[in-house]
């Protein structure tokens, strides 16, 4: 019983960064047009903004919070303002490559100067210890990742479904050229968004580096499973690709106590059969 | 042609100066040339109508003068300033609004955000009180999905969101397609409130029996030309010529 209850939390875990980085990829999608294969290698950047920020500048881990997902963020903002912004109109085909191009440069780069292995990341004095629940032992630490994932997951979903500026996203996601024919800047509104999804994936690169390490390959090893995620809780929907994302996490965590041999397939598989039933996704719009 | 039409067009009162200015105005969907040279004016507080057949470029007119064709060459003026090469986020802050043909309602914004949605761009808009007192069944359905809207309260909510924006000069784009007689008669006596309001507006009619109930002028276009221009008074006058005009 143990075991299963650790291997919920663990899919609890890997569920909140799906959801963080899908989140991203559907907010992205949905302004953009394209699909962010530069994902993986942004959630990278800001596991190593936080290594640095605290080796280089003695800066802890609550200030990297804040800041890798700012810093990241406007890393981003730069790649749409110069490369990203001159793909409208053209086919995903080319935002794909291009944006898969930028994430094996920017892998490519980090492993050049780190080579694979990890480097550690020591968790924050105040989360250290654990907890005894009486029927398991919860790590602090992982406990605030899984309630702090979800608490921005929930508000990112309030500022997108229930504010003035979410009402213009979702607007300009329907028919930007009406938007911006009201006198809103949409190509700043299309920047500050890219900016929105990266540094949610930043975030979710400070949460994983305690757990993880930091290592320049950590987001192409998980960025496959996320777009399996994306796959099957569809691209249209905010609120779908947090609850497939978290979802997705706990079915791994399941089949990882039931059935270990399909702990790694497993999404994958779940993700064919949605496609042969339903190929916009669970939650999904048509792309 | 063009020019004798704008000459002949009734001098407007006291407030009313040159607002709108179109010279030479042509554009492209690509390699399609649509637009050939337009040549209008419209006055402060006027009810102007572009009337013509489908396709002959009165959409695109629109558009280019709000800015969101691609291609476009030549001179609009809006209250003398040259806006031809302007974004259309700046033209819609400079005071136009734009209410297209397809009315571009939101799906995934109720009916209170899509009301809400255009920015103010400057003072003078309509209280949102006033809003509802000419469209009394919007407020009513101010928590329903924008597309579940009846087509007439959509195209009502289309009208109603530009009005709070303090935006003075309108484009409607054929508010009455498509709407069943005791609507259209009610966007009739709405266009007649808001001129009354003081607003200018630049209507595109294929109906001109509505648009005569409205229009101060008309300008005719065809194949992407202004051919002819008259005023409400010459409208019977113009009658045949009207009805070659549109084939109708
Ligand atoms: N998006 C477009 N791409 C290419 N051609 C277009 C497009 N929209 C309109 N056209 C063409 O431009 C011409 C003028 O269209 P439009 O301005 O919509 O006419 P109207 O509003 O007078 O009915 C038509 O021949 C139409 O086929
Ligand atoms: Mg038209």
């Amino acid at each position: 019983m143990q075991a299963l209850y650790a291997q919920l939390l663990v899919g609890l875990i890997n569920g909140s960064f799906y959801a963080l980085l899908s989140l991203g990829l559907a907010v992205i999608f949905g302004m953009l047009n394209i699909i962010n294969f530069a994902h993986g290698a942004l959630y990278m950047m800001g596991a190593f903004v936080a290594y640095f920020l605290l080796n280089l500048g003695g800066i802890n881990y609550w200030w990297a919070l804040l800041l890798a997902p700012i810093i990241v963020g406007i890393f981003g903002m730069i790649l749409e303002r110069t490369m990203l912004q001159w793909l409208t109109g053209l086919d995903h085909l080319y935002g794909l490559l291009l944006t898969f191009g930028i994430a094996l440069i920017v892998q490519g780069v980090f492993q050049n100067y780190f080579g694979s292995s990890g480097l550690p990341y020591a968790i924050p004095d105040q989360l250290k210890g654990g907890m005894n629940l009486g029927f398991m032992f919860l790590p602090i630490y992982r406990g605030w990742v899984v309630v702090f994932s979800l608490v921005v997951c929930l508000a990112t979903w309030f500022l997108i479904e229930k504010t003035r500026l979410g009402a213009y996203l979702r607007a300009a996601t329907e028919n930007p050229t009406l938007v911006r024919a009201f006198g809103i800047n949409v190509p700043r509104m299309i920047t500050l968004t890219y900016g929105l999804g990266v540094g949610l994936a930043a975030l979710a690169g400070v949460l994983s580096a305690p757990i993880n390490q930091v290592r320049p390959l950590m987001g192409a090893d998980l960025i496959i499973v996320v777009f399996a995620v994306v796959v099957i809780g569809g691209m249209g929907s905010i609120m779908g690709s947090i609850i497939t994302g978290f979802a997705l996490g706990v079915i791994e965590g399941l089949t990882k106590y039931f059935y270990p041999e399909a702990s790694n397939t497993v999404v994958f598989v779940l993700m064919v059969l949605v496609l042969l039933v339903k190929p916009t996704g669970l939650t999904g719009r048509a792309a | 042609m063009p020019d004798t039409a704008v000459a002949e067009a009734p001098a407007k009162a006291a407030s009313g100066g040159n607002i709108l200015q179109v010279r030479n105005l042509e554009a492209w969907y690509g390699e399609s040339h649509i637009l050939h040279g337009i040549n209008f004016d419209v006055n402060a507080g006027e009810v102007v109508t572009l009337l013509g057949r489908n396709g002959a470029g009165k959409t695109t007119t629109l558009k280019s003068i709000m800015g969101i064709i691609g291609r476009r060459t030549g001179s609009v003026k809006f209250n003398n300033q040259e806006i031809i090469r302007a974004t259309s986020d700046k033209i819609a802050r400079m005071g136009i609004a734009f209410c297209p043909e397809e009315r571009g309602i939101f799906a995934s914004l109720d009916v209170r955000e899509n009301l809400l949605l255009p920015p103010v761009v400057r003072e003078g808009g309509l209280p949102l009180e006033q809003i509802f007192d000419l469209f009394p069944n919007l407020k009513e359905r101010l928590n329903s999905q924008g597309t579940k809207l009846s087509g007439g309260e959509q195209q009502m909510l289309a009208i109603a969101r530009i009005l709070r924006t303090g935006a003075s000069f309108l484009m409607l784009d054929e508010p009455t397609e498509g709407l069943a007689p005791v609507i259209i008669q009610q966007i009739g006596h709405t266009i007649a409130r808001l001129k009354k309001e003081g607003f200018t507006i630049l209507l595109v009619e294929q109906n001109f029996r509505f648009a005569s109930t409205v229009a101060d002028r008309y300008y005719v276009v065809e194949h992407g030309k202004i051919i002819d221009g008259f005023s409400n008074a010459e409208l019977a006058a113009n009658m045949d010529k009207l009805h070659t005009y549109l084939g109708v």
